[in-house]
């Protein structure tokens, strides 16, 4: 199977009207154990994100995704603004150039991506992060080697539920330490639905 | 809330309007954007300095924008940090081919805001180094961090690098300096009064009529622990002992001291504070080579002060001599 420009667009678009119809959502799980504007600004970031690529015609998805990477990064803000933008920014860089993309390649550029994003935010799994979504996901696509993104999005949420058992180590929640416990991570939470757009994109 | 503001929404646009109003001379703002450069970036032949954070801070960082200090300041939303892509548009503005160190603050939004920008500059080609200030000596973690906080000591990083870059040097050799002074300096606050953000519109913390935060963070992040308010002679003892056990620092050292205002504390007050200061270190024969008292590192409206201090060596004391023109900092 292949992805074109256009179903990349797609789920750009997707995930946007997932985090505005989820913005109060992600705020709440974010007031728990944050700083309380998690939704608010994914939702700003991606409608930015949205009105940057739908002004514009692409050839290749990493011209594509890098609009994206760079309209997050300067559109979010906080930490979700240069996590977020490096996670696309690295799939722009392995996507370069590319008018269609096979499950290697997007699997190769989701496994660039959860590499950026560890070394930006200096996460492991097991620290409460959108890290344990990302890696479970990343990793179990790439052991079936075909982007089988229906199963992906439920072991997405699969994950995002487990980080409520854990406590945080990483980003804001950590200086609650053992009061994180019990909550679903914010930045899990928003990375699982980034998964479930691309499901209904990839397997409609 | 009571504020000399038009609007809690552009508190950050209008103060640099301002800034850049009084300041022309110095700095300019480039356009659409939250930086200050200097008049004359990129400056020939020069590596190019870049600080910044959230704004609320006042007269940092833009304040120190000028000759023998730094080339540019990023200026973020009151206590938040700035983009990477405003970053990167300071870092291109100053590049002149000699490469741009950045001098960050020991936050997680500051560090993760300034290395992503540094990569981009990498990727078009800019050599970029970074320095990250912890001075801290209060906490380990806290709110806004991981690891000790960067606070008012790192105007002393901005000063020691940027002479050494006004001199010409190479970025190896003026993230070096910096690295020197960073490991040279240490800093500790306290807080009499809270801050008011002027988008939230309360304090970000309360302490009684009677009480101070030893060990505050500039944002109003908690400290080590609330007392009942002493005298500042016990308070300044209180910080230098907790300062001086972190740094190796002896009998015949030199060092140079600064007394930060928090934002409400009067001149008076600071003077006072480092009376015992200037006392507790003549005690113990460290010769105060530099002494820098008033508001160089602030949180809004809070009152209070920390102490910093930098050890000094030869290089260092010709460093801080050297000539500086910024808007909050002048040496001649």
């Amino acid at each position: 199977m292949k992805l074109s420009v256009e179903q990349a667009k797609a789920w750009i678009d997707r995930t946007n009207e997932l985090f505005q119809q989820q913005k109060q959502y992600l705020t709440e799980l974010d007031q728990a154990i944050g700083d309380g504007d998690h939704g608010l600004n994914m939702a700003r970031g991606f409608q930015e994100a949205v009105d940057k690529i739908s002004s514009n015609r692409y050839e290749d998805v990493g011209t594509l995704l890098k609009d994206v990477a760079m309209t997050l990064i300067a559109k979010v803000g906080g930490a979700s603004g240069p996590l977020y933008g490096t996670a696309f920014l690295k799939m722009s860089q392995a996507l370069a150039g590319r008018q269609e993309v096979n499950d290697q390649e997007w699997i190769a550029a989701l496994e660039e991506a959860l590499a950026g994003l560890k070394a930006r935010g200096k996460a492991q799994v097991g620290e409460k992060t959108m890290i344990d979504v990302w890696e479970p996901v990343v990793m179990f696509l790439r052991e079936k080697g075909r982007l089988i993104a229906g199963e992906a999005a439920q072991l997405a949420k699969q994950k995002m539920e487990e980080t409520k058992t854990l406590e945080a180590k990483k980003g804001r929640a950590a200086y609650l330490g053992k009061r994180s416990i019990g909550h679903i991570d914010p930045g899990s939470a928003s990375s699982h639905l980034l998964f479930v757009a691309l499901a209904e994109v990839v397997e409609p | 809330m009571k504020k000399l503001i038009n609007d809690p929404q552009r508190v950050v646009d209008d103060m640099l309007k301002g800034f850049v109003a009084a300041h022309s001379r110095r700095v300019r703002r480039i356009p659409g954007t939250n930086v200050i450069v200097r008049k004359d970036a990129p400056v020939k032949g020069k590596v190019g300095i870049v600080s910044g954070g959230g704004s609320g801070h006042e007269p940092a960082h833009a304040g120190y924008v000028g000759k023998g200090m730094l080339d540019a300041a990023v200026c973020g939303e009151v206590f938040t940090s700035p983009t990477p892509d405003q970053i990167l548009t300071a870092i291109q503005a100053v590049d002149s081919g000699n490469g741009v160190l950045l001098i960050i603050k020991n936050y997680t939004g500051d560090v993760m805001n300034f290395e992503m920008a540094a990569e981009l500059a990498e990727a078009e080609g800019i050599r970029v180094a970074k320095v990250i200030v912890n001075d801290d000596v209060a906490v380990e973690d806290s709110t806004f961090t991981t690891g000790r906080r960067g606070i008012a000591g790192t105007v002393f990083v901005h000063k020691i690098a940027g002479a050494l870059a006004e001199r010409g040097a190479s970025l190896e050799e003026v993230e070096a300096a910096a690295k020197k002074a960073i490991q040279g300096v240490r800093s500790m606050g306290v807080a009499l009064s809270p801050c008011i953000v002027p988008a939230a519109g309360t304090p970000g913390f309360a302490l009684g009529e009677n009480e101070m935060e030893v060990g505050i963070g500039i944002h109003g992040e908690p400290g080590i622990e609330k007392v009942t308010v002493q005298p500042a002679e016990n308070v300044a003892d209180g910080l230098l002992a907790r300062i001086v056990e972190d740094m190796e620092l002896n009998q015949g050292d030199q060092v140079a001291v600064m007394i930060n205002g928090l934002g409400a504390t009067p001149l008076m007050e600071l003077y006072i504070v480092h009376k015992r200061v200037a006392e507790w270190l003549a005690e113990r024969q460290i010769h105060i080579h530099e002494t820098f008292v008033g508001e160089y590192m602030t949180s809004l409206e809070m009152a209070g002060c920390s102490i910093s201090l930098l050890k000094l060596d030869d290089e260092m004391i010709d460093l801080l001599r050297s000539p500086a023109d910024a808007a909050a900092f002048k040496t001649c």
